[in-house]
């Protein structure tokens, strides 16, 4: 009928607007604010970029930095959009991604590493396994090793927590640790550091993995790179010195050589004043500082 | 949205009256063009009722072809078969040498897996806790208010549950995370403090409002000479709700299980939080679970726009959405049967 029609056409026309692709965002023009820079990336160096942004706002009156996380794919996305001028990565660029940048922004990507970060990997506080080695570490969360008594501990099931499958720990804990393998099925992905401490902190037989940088109800354990090494435990000392076996390096990506406000901001972050801040936010400069 | 078409109606009936009122004086032939003028008026304003209905249609519709557009390199993608095609989602795939084929989620991986089989299989499993958590505390709360209870405590019950719809499902989540995981862990000593029963009662309490409210609606519907009946009969009071009304208004509480069911797959943030997340293929309800829409969520944010882990994820949701409209529209068609089975008038 008339009224059937209506209702018909009206969804068709509706659905013809909403054909027209709104693909993504433009390059953003770099000149578009000369006082506005926006850092987006990885939930892990948040904290990082945000401390040494809020020093370098109050060196440069006038000047605004906007960081946001989301991750490092969010981040590594957003400059192959054009919506960020700096991505912070807790993970080296894929060289599909380095294509990407190329493509859509005309420049190569441009890598900075500004600071390290060391896994730790999380028991609670009363377990009393001593060190493992990465092999162990690796079977525990492929599901192969899946009582405590089997690597020193109190007999008990061990249940595993790791990151969500979109952070950049995961991806790298999956990577060194795990070297590509994939993670037992059985491992309960939570969204971040902080909430694998809580529930580690609530569980006797429970393992994590997360930055280095939290704690809690919680204990840091040593880890041996092989049965014949020695355990070492993560700090500021072994991370830096590359001792401690799960290290990595942090970076800030640009979309060809930094200009202006991002240039100078990078500058900053590996000025020792950057690196000092990078230090008291719980990362790890890539040099160690001269503390008297 | 509402205040626009009142206003645009007020509008054109005003018109109706001016040009009406003009067109009495000007023209000589007035009954003719009035009632052209009417009619035409008429139409306009059938055609601004029929704009307005529809855009709920609309939204559905646009969603539904957003969705399909997003997912649809499923198909056709040769960028996207390199990874993943809806038959490596279905069957299960080859995942470790010397294992056998396994239903795996690891989207994140050298080989990327997509089984949807175990976040197809938590999904339910989530829901049918939920329901078995939610209904008899519903269904009886409802029967309790709207045929036992006296005015004054119905009056308070009532706005009760329906203020447990009110809050938000972040804190509800948050409750069931910190403080009810641990007491049931601790009461059944459970391998997995974060697992199915937490976030299948957790998923109860948002569920238990719209069963409550819809099922109170029904009962509330049926006649009242059912009940005098009864009565005359010398039936008491419970007899009379337990074995007259209920079944009297169960089409209307058997819709009202399966809306509730359908809220529950898709409710995301209380499963999110609180079902420990890892995608087992498993129906054992101690285990921790990952749902469709908990998947959505947690990977949406940090794919690659337009490449296979994006399109899966559309995938998902289409599916989703599919399971929803699906389970409404066979309550409806159920409901439907049944009432003309009970002749009722409920």
């Amino acid at each position: 009928m008339r009224l059937e029609r209506g209702i018909l056409l009206f969804v068709a026309i509706l659905a013809l607007a909403s054909c027209k692709p709104p693909r993504r965002a433009e390059g953003r023009d770099p000149s578009r604010g000369p006082s506005t820079l926006t850092i987006k990336g990885s939930d892990t160096m948040v904290m990082l970029a945000q401390r040494q942004a809020e020093a370098f706002m109050e060196k440069n009156p006038g000047v605004s930095v906007q960081v946001t996380g989301g991750g490092s794919g969010t981040g590594i996305a957003a400059l192959i959009n054009g919506t960020t001028e700096i991505a912070t990565a807790s993970r080296p660029m894929k060289a599909s991604e380095k294509a990407q940048v190329e493509e859509r922004r005309g420049r190569p990507a441009v890598e900075h590493a500004v600071a390290l970060d060391g896994i730790a990997i999380y028991v609670h506080e009363s377990n009393p396994v001593p060190h493992l080695t990465l092999d162990q570490i690796k079977r525990i969360y492929e599901g192969r090793i899946r009582d405590w008594s089997e690597v020193g501990g109190s007999p008990g099931r061990i249940t595993l927590y790791s990151r969500e499958n979109s952070s950049g720990t995961y991806a790298y804990f999956k990577e060194a640790v795990l070297e590509d393998e994939d993670f037992d099925p059985r491992t309960q992905p939570l969204p971040g550091t902080a909430a694998v401490v809580n529930a580690i902190a609530r569980d006797p037989r429970g393992i994590g993995f997360g930055g280095i940088a939290y704690g809690g109800g919680v204990r840091a354990l040593p880890v041996k790179k092989d049965e014949s090494s020695e355990a070492v435990v993560p700090s500021l000392e072994t991370v830096t010195a590359g001792t401690y076996p799960i290290s990595r390096k942090l970076f800030m990506y640009t979309a060809g050589e930094p200009t202006g406000l991002a240039a100078q901001f990078l500058e900053f972050a590996l000025s020792p004043e950057g690196q000092q801040l990078a230090e008291k936010a719980g990362y790890y400069p890539l040099r160690p500082t001269n503390r008297e | 949205m509402e205040g626009v078409p009142s206003e645009s109606l007020r509008e054109g009936f005003g018109g109706l009256e001016t040009a009406s009122s003009r067109a009495v004086a000007a023209t000589p032939d007035p009954a003719g063009s009035r009632l052209r003028r009417r009619k035409a008026i008429d139409r306009a304003a059938r055609w601004i009722i029929t704009l307005i209905a529809s855009t709920a249609i609309a939204a559905v519709a646009l969603i539904f072809l957003f969705l399909a557009r997003e997912a649809f390199p499923i198909l056709t993608s040769a960028a996207v078969h390199e990874e993943v095609t809806l038959g490596k989602m279905i069957f299960p795939q080859p995942w470790r040498e010397g294992e056998p084929a396994y239903y795996a989620w690891q989207p994140v991986s050298k080989v990327p897996k997509y089984s949807l089989l175990p976040l197809l299989v938590g999904t339910f499993k989530v829901a049918l806790i939920a329901l078995i958590f939610a209904v008899p505390v519903a269904v009886l709360g409802a029967v309790f208010t709207s045929e036992l209870a006296p005015r004054r405590v119905r009056e308070i019950v009532k706005p009760a549950v329906e203020l447990l719809a009110g809050i938000p499902s972040v804190v509800l989540g948050f409750f069931v995370l910190m403080v009810l995981a641990t007491h049931l862990q601790d009461l059944f000593g459970l391998q997995y403090r974060l697992n199915t029963i937490v976030a299948g009662i957790g998923l109860g309490l948002t569920i238990v409002p719209v069963i409550f409210t819809l099922s109170e609606d029904a009962l509330t519907a049926v006649p009242q000479r059912y009940r005098e009946a009864a009565f005359a009969l010398g039936a008491s009071r419970t007899r009379t709700a337990w074995s007259v009304v209920l079944p009297a208004a169960s089409p209307g509480i058997f819709a009202a299980i399966v809306l509730g069911f359908g809220r529950a797959m898709g409710e995301t943030m209380i499963v999110l939080m609180a079902s420990g997340n890892a995608a087992i293929l498993s129906w054992d309800p101690t285990l921790p679970v990952r749902t469709v829409p908990a998947t959505i969520a947690a990977e949406m944010g940090e794919v690659v726009v337009g490449g296979p882990h994006w399109t899966v994820l559309f995938v998902l949701g289409v599916l989703l959405l599919l399971l929803t409209i699906g389970f409404n529209g066979l309550s409806g068609w159920y409901v439907r049967r049944l009432r003309q089975r009970l002749g009722g008038t409920s």
